[in-house]
Formats: C-alpha cells, sequence, structure tokens
C-alpha cells in the first residue's frame, strides 16, 4: 500500500510533465514451453512533446526496470561452531523479487537521485523490502541477497544499456534467465531530467507456463494423488521396459 | 539440448540428466544401493532446489530398483521372505523417521543433522566394509584362493522366533531383521534416501547373508519404501517433478541394466571394496564441506519463517 502510494505521488507530481513516455513491448506474455531456455525481452519506446526539447532542466534519463513476484526469502549465516560450520543467524526479509533487472541510458547515479529512488524504489537495495531485525548486522544479510542473487543473474544493474536516440526514441533488451519463475512481471519506465523523475510508465507481462508444462504443474497441485500415482507407474512401467529390452538383445 | 523443469521451475540440460541417470544407475546394478546417497547432492550442485531433488530421487529409486530386481528374480536371488520382513519393519521405521525429522526440522538446523548423519553412517561402514573386505582378498590370495567360512554362531542365533530363509540358506530369528529394517528405515527417512548403502552391509554382517542374495533382496525392498516416500512428498509437498524423474530414470533403468551384468563378473570381495571406496569418497566430500571455510557464508531459503 505504501508503495501503491508513492506511485500515486509520484504521478501527480508530474502531471504537468511536459514530456511523456509511449511504450512498446517485443512480447506482451512470456510462455515457458518445455524447452523453455531463457527469453530477450525488448522494451521500446518513444518520449511525446508538446513543446521543444527543453534545455534548462538537465540531462534526459531512461530507467527502465523490470520485476518479477515477490516472495519472503530467508537468509542465514553460517558460523564456525566445534570446528563445524552451521547455519547460525538468520534474517527474513519481508519481501524480495525472484527477479530484478534495472536498466539505463547513463550511470545511475546520473539519471536518478537519491530522494526520487527512495520514493520509486528503483535502485536494487530499495526493491528488497526488510523490516528491521535484532540483529546488528542486518544489513550484511540483504548485501549476501543480492550478492548471491546478482551472481545467478536474478538481479542486473544495467548501466548504459539504454539505447537512446535523438532524445526521443529509446529501446533495451532485457535477459530473462531460464530459471524463470510464473507470475506478473512488472516493466516499470521512468523518465528523469537532471535526476528527478518527470514521468513513470507501468505495464504487466505475465509470465506463464503453457501446455505440458501447465498441464503437469496442474495435475501436481490439484490432484496430487493421482500425480503421485502417475509418476510410479511410469517409474516401474520404465524400469520394466529397460528390464525386458536388455533381455531380448542379450537372447 | 535444454528442458524447462515444471516443478523444479529450472532449466537444465537433458542430456546431462541422462547422462547423471546412468552413471547412478550403473552403481545401484552393480550394489544394489538405490543411488540416492550420490544423485542427491548431484541434483543439488546442478541447481535443482533441495526439496525437489529428494522426492524426484524417490521417484526415480523406484524405477532403477524395479529394473534392478527384475534381474535379480531371473537367476533367484531375491530372497522374498527376508524382503518382506525387512520391509515390515523399514515402513515402521520409515513412519518414525518422518515423525523425528519433522521435529528436527521445527528445531532448525535439520541441514546439518543430516550432513552429520551422512558423515558418521558413511564413515562407520565404509571403513569397516574397507578393511573387512580387503582381509578376505588377503587371506582368499593365502589359501589358495579358497575362502574361510565367514559365518559363525553369535548372539543373532541365540534370539526366539525362528524362522527359515531358504533362499538365504539362513535359519534365525525375526527380531534382527525387523530391527535392521526399521533403524534403515528411520535413517532413510531422515537422509532422504533408499537407504541400500547401510542396508547392504547390515545384511551381510548382521544377518550374515550371502552377498549375491543381499543386492536383490534390498532392491526389492527399496522399491516399497521409496515408493511409498514418493506417495507422501507428491501428496504434501507437491515437489516430486515428473519430467525430472523421466529424464533421471531413462538413463538409470538402462544403466541399472549394465550395472548390474557387471556386478556378475565381479568377485563379491571386489564389489565390496569398490562400494567402500565409493562410501568413503562421498563421506570425505561432506565432511570436507562441514570443515573447510565456505566461499559464501549466506544462504537464501524460502519462506519468511526462520
Amino acid at each position: 500500500m505504501i508503495r501503491l502510494a508513492a506511485i500515486f505521488a509520484l504521478f501527480a507530481s508530474f502531471a504537468q510533465a511536459e514530456e511523456r513516455i509511449v511504450l512498446g513491448l517485443s512480447q506482451d506474455e512470456v510462455a515457458i514451453t518445455a524447452t523453455f531456455d531463457g527469453s530477450d525481452l525488448l522494451i521500446f519506446g518513444a518520449i511525446k512533446r508538446d513543446a521543444p526539447i527543453p534545455q534548462d532542466q538537465g540531462d534526459l534519463g531512461v530507467i527502465i526496470a523490470v520485476t518479477g513476484p515477490s516472495e519472503p526469502v530467508t537468509v542465514r549465516r553460517k558460523e564456525r561452531k566445534l570446528g563445524v560450520w552451521v547455519n547460525a543467524d538468520a534474517v527474513e526479509v519481508d519481501a524480495a523479487p525472484s527477479f530484478y533487472a534495472v536498466a539505463t541510458n547513463a550511470p545511475f547515479n546520473d539519471v536518478l537521485n537519491d530522494i526520487d529512488d527512495l520514493r520509486a524504489q528503483v535502485s536494487i537495495p530499495r526493491v528488497i523490502r526488510s523490516v528491521g531485525s535484532a540483529l546488528d548486522d542486518a544489513q550484511d544479510f540483504t548485501r549476501a541477497l543480492i550478492r548471491i542473487r546478482a551472481g545467478a543473474d536474478l538481479y542486473q544493474r544495467l548501466e548504459n544499456t539504454v539505447d537512446v536516440q535523438d532524445e526521443t526514441l529509446f529501446r533495451t533488451a532485457i535477459a530473462l534467465p531460464s530459471n524463470l519463475t510464473e507470475g506478473n512481471y512488472r516493466a516499470r519506465i521512468f523518465l528523469t531530467r537532471g535526476g528527478s523523475v518527470i514521468d513513470a510508465y507501468e505495464t504487466d507481462i505475465p509470465v506463464k507456463k503453457v501446455g505440458l508444462e501447465r498441464w503437469l504443474y496442474n495435475l501436481a497441485h490439484e490432484n496430487a494423488l493421482m500425480y503421485g500415482f502417475m509418476s510410479l507407474a511410469i517409474a516401474i512401467a520404465a524400469g520394466w521396459g529397460a528390464s525386458a529390452i536388455f533381455s531380448l538383445i542379450r537372447r | 539440448m535444454q528442458i524447462y523443469l515444471p516443478i523444479a521451475e529450472v532449466s537444465v540440460n537433458a542430456f546431462l540428466l541422462l547422462g547423471l541417470g546412468g552413471l547412478v544407475g550403473v552403481l545401484s546394478g552393480m550394489f544394489g544401493v538405490g543411488g540416492g546417497f550420490l544423485m542427491t547432492p548431484l541434483l543439488f550442485f546442478i541447481g535443482i532446489p533441495p526439496a525437489v531433488a529428494v522426492a524426484t530421487e524417490a521417484n526415480q529409486i523406484v524405477a532403477s530398483s524395479f529394473s534392478g530386481v527384475l534381474a535379480h528374480f531371473k537367476r533367484k536371488t531375491v530372497d522374498l521372505k527376508m524382503g518382506t520382513v525387512l520391509l515390515v519393519g523399514g515402513l515402521c521405521g520409515s513412519a518414525l523417521g518422518i515423525v523425528l525429522f519433522n521435529y528436527l526440522r521445527a528445531q532448525g538446523q535439520v541441514d546439518l543433522l543430516v550432513k552429520l548423519c551422512y558423515v558418521t553412517f558413511l564413515g562407520i561402514i565404509g571403513t569397516l566394509m574397507f578393511f573387512e573386505s580387503l582381509n578376505a582378498i588377503r587371506k582368499s590370495k593365502k589359501s589358495g584362493g579358497k575362502l574361510p567360512p565367514r559365518r559363525k554362531h553369535n548372539w543373532v542365533h541365540n534370539l526366539p522366533f525362528k524362522m527359515k530363509f531358504r533362499v538365504s540358506g539362513l535359519y534365525i530369528s525375526v527380531i534382527p531383521p525387523l530391527l535392521v529394517g526399521v533403524l534403515v528405515g528411520i535413517l532413510a527417512a531422515i537422509m532422504g534416501v533408499g537407504g541400500g548403502f547401510i542396508m547392504v552391509p547390515a545384511m551381510i554382517y548382521l544377518l550374515g547373508m550371502p552377498t549375491k542374495v543381499v543386492v536383490g533382496t534390498s532392491l526389492f525392498q527399496i522399491i516399497f519404501v521409496t515408493a511409498f516416500t514418493t506417495m507422501l512428498h507428491a501428496t504434501t509437498n507437491f515437489t516430486v517433478d515428473i519430467v525430472l524423474a523421466v529424464l533421471l530414470l531413462i538413463g538409470g533403468v538402462i544403466g541399472a541394466q549394465i550395472g548390474t551384468r557387471i556386478g556378475v563378473h565381479l568377485k563379491a570381495e571386489q564389489l565390496r571394496i569398490l562400494l567402500a571406496v565409493l562410501v568413503l569418497a562421498v563421506c570425505g566430500k561432506l565432511a570436507f564441506d562441514l570443515l573447510v571455510t565456505p566461499t559464501e557464508l549466506y544462504t537464501i531459503g524460502a519462506g519468511g519463517h526462520a
């Protein structure tokens, strides 16, 4: 709710903006099929103006952020106890997106100032919502979460990857990894001048399993007993089949 | 060829899975172990979520054990009577084990306990088996290929409720096999494996069964215990990935057939010493991971409650 309110506040603040975003997407939704191996999401658009390009408001910035569904996670830290490394302290993070990519047309700190980052929640640390923990070094846990997910290409900070032509047309490609989870992915586009947000645009890109993947997933969750028996039947049939084939070969 | 697994929600190379299945299948057929204690850590390593790996592995073991046991049935090296007694104990044990597992999970630290269990049991069994087989090989060489009689009368043979196990050539009380079944069942449930690597040595050293019969009988019992586990995981946690299972078991059943045939050509002592080396290697790797400073101290777990 707080985030929603912040976004509304933002929209209100650029009601009289002179520059607005018009957006295009290479695909309206991402379908996960059996052979899904990641996907490139092309996001492009134009900046619409009623007046000439303003010269006195600082450089133009375009920020494109794609956020996967958020979920609570637990980050644990190992400690050496009696010579053995065991999980000791843990911090619960209330909401961390399963995927987050933020692309900009210039170094991040040049296109967005801290205040607007705090309001719109754009940079990676701002996207992760964590209510305080009893631990003094809870920050280390959040940093570790970002480090691990960045290592798996799940969190991407892509500076200088948005192409802007004539301060009017922009485009970027965001690589969705192969271990994508289902859900609504939100694409947010921010237009900034001198580090302040002047327009924002949001759209949802559903990512869902289709075909066999969909059918199996639904069966496993809605008819678990049936699915279990099916798994066992396949296992036994395969075991028997292999045995039969091999005894044929030997004869 | 990359393939997206619907339940695990990751994309992996299909040939890698076939290969892994095949490799573990060969070992499974040779030694009569389900191979879970090897496959489950391997699946973690290629990025399958642990809950899915454990559940799917149970399903795959059903397939490779079934394939293996058919080969043993043909050679009449399955002691059905002994298998049934072990199974009764095993099912009681796994029910107990699941209760214990859930209790430990509530206390946290279940990962560590599982690993310590692995290191302890693999270490003890591996070491015992290694030296026993080494001695047996040395003795058989000295006495010109003739084995000394291994079976001795001990406390096991003085218990009541005696039963005749014709295939194993044993006339012993049903209490020791039942207890072995229960113990293996508990450990199997906690460690998330079929339990063959504990069962096989227990049958050889505690019950005094002939090695040839041990493998088939162990496979027979494992089928039922892992089928039970699969159903439990499928209905409570929804973590059985059938696409992953099919890929693993295609490799696995073929591997198991090859493994069973390799096993026939090896001497019992050689078979045991190889299994011992394998068990010790896995044990060493796990112990190493517990003792050496990890490169990443932090781990990410799902859910909001630690």
